[in-house]
């Protein structure tokens, strides 16, 4: 089951095709319409499931070929995306559910609607490397008090200072970016930093938000962010989307600041 | 990279609304940021595969995904999105198993230096051995 759309929607699922290569159909109940594909059992059941998920390559995959259904629906009309592999037997359990828990999904899919998710992350400057030592000038005005070992302490000291100022001054900037935004979001969401390996980049991440932001003022906010990253210096900021509102369905509150609802 | 142009700002995944061409090239989808919106994100409800089940792997998954970035986030002083139960959780374990270890090692330290001094006291003493 990859979302939950409403009933009067005809999300074009006969042309998508789903994990694994199989198409995708619509099972309606309650005024709710589900996306829902064939998964195999070999590859989803409960205790290969388990050993999957601890494949991060097979995660990738699925995750990739997950994300892509639910945003092509998104394209075509509001979308409730569930989590993925939430899997069941039979159609019938899907229907089920949609009964069981369509107050829910109503409510998630009126907060969504006409509005997208938008991802700010910012990063900080990347560590600096400690370059060659400096050629000692001709005639050698360095204090010989201070040997080459020294001098290299006293280079990698400073150079580590500065590293964590900047990455100071990048909190404090990444802090205002995202109160910034904030006002131009219905709903707001805070991330933790990816680690540098999964970013594929070597500065260290100090922001990684989610913002629900209402369709008609996308560009504004896409505007606010290319002035906020052009003013602030100690930060490289990254937009994405939009996004289906994955972060704005459901589930941990926590950490939303939210209108209410 | 630091400096503070336009070009700082790139979007990626043109989609929808319209929002690309900020300047900067499009970046394809960071596998990251599906991957933490995918896994955690989107609505969970109990499929017929029981959840609590899944939860305990997507755990593990989660734990590889981000453990790196919160040391290095604890390191420079990023805490404020610590809001998250489930990552506090995390690392005060994470915390307490670390002072689990080193205070083990210490035992197991201790231990090695009493059986070395014992082993000398035998050999010392008896001089066809045992």
């Amino acid at each position: 089951m990859y979302a939950v759309t409403a009933d009067s929607e005809d999300p074009l699922t006969g042309r998508l095709t789903g994990v694994g290569g199989g198409q995708l159909r619509a099972a309606r109940a309650a005024g709710l319409t589900a996306i829902v594909g064939d998964v195999s059992e070999a590859e989803f059941g409960e205790f290969t499931l388990r050993s999957n998920l601890e494949d991060l390559d097979w995660v990738e995959r699925t995750a990739r070929a997950h994300h892509a259904v639910i945003k092509a629906v998104a394209e075509q009309c509001p979308v409730v995306p569930m989590r993925l592999a939430t899997v069941y037997a039979s159609d019938r359990g899907v229907v089920q559910t949609l009964r069981q828990r369509a107050g829910d999904l109503r409510v998630a899919l009126a907060r969504i609607t006409a509005r997208s998710e938008w991802g700010v992350k910012a990063y900080a400057a990347e560590p600096t490397d400690l370059g060659p030592a400096p050629g000692r000038p001709a005639g050698d005005q360095a204090s010989p008090a201070i040997g080459p070992g020294a001098a290299y302490l006293q280079r990698r000291r400073a150079q580590l200072t500065a590293d964590k100022d900047a990455r100071r001054s990048a909190m404090a900037s990444a802090q205002a970016v995202y109160a910034e935004l904030c006002r131009l979001a219905v709903s707001a969401r805070l991330y933790p930093p990816q680690s540098p390996d999964l970013a594929g980049r070597r500065a260290p991440m100090v922001l990684n938000a989610a913002y629900l932001v209402p369709d008609e003022r996308a560009g504004e906010f896409a505007a606010a962010v290319t002035d906020l990253g052009a003013s602030a210096r100690s930060v490289r900021l990254i937009l994405t989307g939009p996004w289906p509102a994955y972060s704005f369905v459901g589930g941990n509150d926590a950490a939303i600041r939210d209108e209410g609802a | 990279m630091t400096s503070g142009t336009v070009a700082n700002v790139a979007s990626a995944e043109p989609g929808i609304a319209g929002g690309a061409g900020l300047g900067g090239s499009p970046e394809p989808a960071n596998l990251g940021d599906i991957l933490e919106r995918v896994l955690d994100k989107g609505l969970v409800i109990a499929g017929d595969i029981r959840v609590n089940l899944l939860d305990i792997e997507l755990l593990t998954i989660k734990l590889r995904l981000v453990i790196a970035s919160l040391d290095t986030a604890k390191e420079v002083g990023i805490d404020w999105w610590q809001d998250d139960p489930w990552l506090s959780a995390q690392a005060s374990e994470r915390a307490r198993r670390r002072e689990l270890d080193s205070s083990r090692e210490r035992e197991l330290q201790d231990e090695n230096r009493r059986l070395r001094r014992r082993v000398q006291a035998l050999e010392s003493g008896s001089s066809d051995g045992g």
